[in-house]
């Protein structure tokens, strides 16, 4: 593609220099947005900021602090109880609903769309409904007693301990119809020879799936795992509308703590210790994903 | 799709209106008729387990509609599933036009009318320039560009957490903290990765001869993008204007950092209009409010059925 332009070079930096204009916006972003904010919030997450940002380092006096704070610490849990449980249930899930709508099913259409429709949804309005239909007072929790079963107690919103069970269940409602339709995508990219060949070798559908079909998907559960991943590091709207963080400090994730921290206990250096603890938190996802992906494809 | 096969009539075990078997990716190998009772078993399993699922992912629709459709002696009553015996829509009428947030009572249309004046400028700014840098770095490679887009799709992943605050003292310096240009510029930032990737991969899949012809013929940068992509893209615009229209619109937490209440986007009034500790919880009102709040992606949605697929996946699955 480079060799649009002419071998012979009379200036450097005016050649193609229509296309450096337009990319003027683009080198800002990724610049002065992406790699300066970045460097600016670790920078500054070694100083004692209060109020406002102000360059006395401190070392790492503020992650010691962090570290500290059982509010930090809970929402660490949380992250990782709600990271796992999330990853292995809509995994499950989008690949068991992908595998139902390969069957060359009717109505795959109808399916699509209301398996699909959730993520259309803001995690604002999501988080809302699930808090009304969890409520105990009106929700599932007394419709099942008003069945008869009287002792029947389901109230994850309000009980601390299961909290983020609660929002786990809104979220794989809002999340799960992306995972069935890039693992359908998958399932459709693999060649018909395969199962015909599995057929003729009588090896049963279960088998064929678990040992030909999912480890010839491997591009694709490693994109999906990708992109959930980095999804469960920024939630936020989810439990800011469903439970505000409560009961008490019950279901803070990190990410509302780094705002809090920011924006309301005018506390700055906190903020910005923690919010480098969730690039940290990514980049050990993104970074051996990118040197597989991108550095594997280098060299083959 | 190549629903190709489909069984003749139905045996009396097989329901009705459903003939196309479940295994019938496997009749297209080399074997003899299955038993018809054992398809329609499959077909039971199959079409019970995504019947099952389709109402787990149908209930809290279900709800919100009900709810939003009773009174509120009658949601004290009854239970949250059951259908509104008496249907008003006076819920409808008070969360768009009477709610409070705040000092402010008048309803959610104000939100509304924020985050159309926040979601449209915004998709127009971003698309624009998505589009022309994704033509730049499909066709006008420069020493570099790889870069600044490696960085800008890494940056992608990075939370948001991390940039807010540096892009909070950039806007202050500008004047456009706290106003809607200002949020319309996160927004054109933030969605610059996805959509200059989107575009780049569209643009790089169009003949390169179509560039090379008009490169002979003397047209350069603009013209070529004006004259010979832009009229050749119009689905990918479609797709990224979906993408970006439901993204921005559903968009909460850059809302909340970088408005003032009185242009607080609809999201955020939505959540301070529910999550509001003082008065009696109006519980239809509130799912009203979120119904209304909810439409606009909805309908999108709707009306674009398999692009809104195709958008997601293309978004997703890079390369």
């Amino acid at each position: 593609m480079a060799a649009h332009t002419q071998p012979g070079r009379p200036n450097q930096l005016f050649r193609n220099l229509n296309s450096k204009i337009a990319s003027i916006p683009m080198m800002l972003t990724a610049v002065v947005i992406f790699l300066g904010g970045t460097i600016w919030t670790v920078v500054y997450s070694f100083t004692n900021s209060k109020l406002l940002p102000r360059l006395s380092f401190v070392g790492l006096e503020q992650y010691e602090r962090l570290w500290d704070t059982p509010r930090w610490i809970v929402s660490i849990q949380n992250l990782a109880t709600y990271g796992c449980l999330s990853l292995i249930f809509s995994l499950t899930i989008g690949f068991l609903l992908a595998a139902l709508m390969d069957q060359k099913i009717r109505f795959e259409n109808t399916f699509r769309t209301i398996f699909l429709y959730p993520f259309a949804l803001s995690f604002i309005v999501t988080g809302l409904v699930w808090q009304w239909i969890l409520n105990p007072e009106f929700g599932v929790q007394s419709v099942v007693r008003s069945l008869g079963w009287t002792s029947f107690t389901f109230d994850p919103l309000y009980n601390s301990d299961i909290v983020i069970y609660g929002i786990l269940i809104a979220a794989l409602w809002q999340g799960t119809g992306l995972v069935m339709c890039l693992m359908l995508a998958g399932l459709r990219g693999i060649d018909e020879d395969i199962w015909k060949a599995a057929r003729v070798d009588g090896i049963p559908m279960w088998k064929t799936y678990l040992f030909i079909i999912i480890p010839m998907m491997r591009p694709v559960f490693v994109t999906t795992l990708v992109i959930i991943a980095s999804g469960i590091v920024r939630i936020y709207d989810l439990v800011v509308a469903q439970t505000s963080g409560g009961p008490g400090i019950a279901s803070d994730v990190p990410a509302k703590y780094v705002y809090d921290y920011m924006f309301f206990a005018q506390n700055l250096g906190q903020g910005f210790a923690a919010s480098t603890m969730m690039l940290l938190a990514v980049a050990i996802i993104i970074v051996p994903w990118a040197y597989l992906e991108f550095g594997g494809r280098k060299r083959g | 799709m190549d629903k190709s096969l489909t069984m003749p009539a139905s045996g009396p075990v097989s329901r009705p209106g459903i003939s196309a078997p479940a295994g019938s990716r496997l009749e297209t190998g080399p074997q003899g008729k299955r038993p018809r009772k054992v398809l329609s078993s499959r077909n039971i399993i199959v079409y019970g387990a995504l019947g099952l699922a389709a109402i787990y992912y149908l209930i809290p629709l279900y709800v919100m509609v009900v709810t939003s459709l009773k009174g509120m002696p009658e949601i004290r009553l009854g239970n949250i599933f059951s259908p509104p015996m008496e249907i008003t829509f006076e819920p409808w009428v008070k969360a768009w036009a009477q709610a409070c947030t705040g000092l402010n009572c008048d309803g959610l249309s104000r939100g509304f009318w924020n985050s159309v004046r926040i979601t449209v400028p915004s998709v127009i700014v971003s698309i624009a320039i998505a589009s022309v840098n994704g033509y730049a770095l499909a066709n006008w490679r420069f020493k570099g560009s790889e870069i600044f887009f490696t960085i800008l799709i890494v940056g992608a992943f990075i939370p948001y957490q991390v940039m807010i605050y540096p892009i909070v003292i950039i806007l202050r310096e500008m004047g456009l903290y706290g106003t809607l240009y200002g949020l319309i510029l996160v927004h054109s930032i933030f969605g610059m990765p996805i959509q200059t990737l989107l575009f780049r991969n569209y643009f790089v899949s169009l003949p390169e001869e179509l560039f090379k012809a008009a490169r002979i013929d003397g047209a350069g940068f603009w013209q070529i993008y004006f004259r010979i992509m832009l009229p050749m893209s119009l689905p990918i615009f479609v797709v990224s204007m979906i993408l970006q229209t439901t993204g921005i619109w559903n968009d909460f937490l850059f809302g909340v950092v970088f408005t003032r209440p009185d242009t607080y986007p609809m999201t955020v009034q939505l959540n301070n209009i529910v999550n509001s500790v003082q008065g009696v919880k109006e519980y239809n009102v509130n799912m009203a409010a979120t119904l209304l709040t909810g439409a606009v992606p909805l309908i999108v949605y709707f009306v674009s059925g398999r692009l809104f697929v195709r958008g997601i996946a293309a978004g997703a699955v890079k390369g």
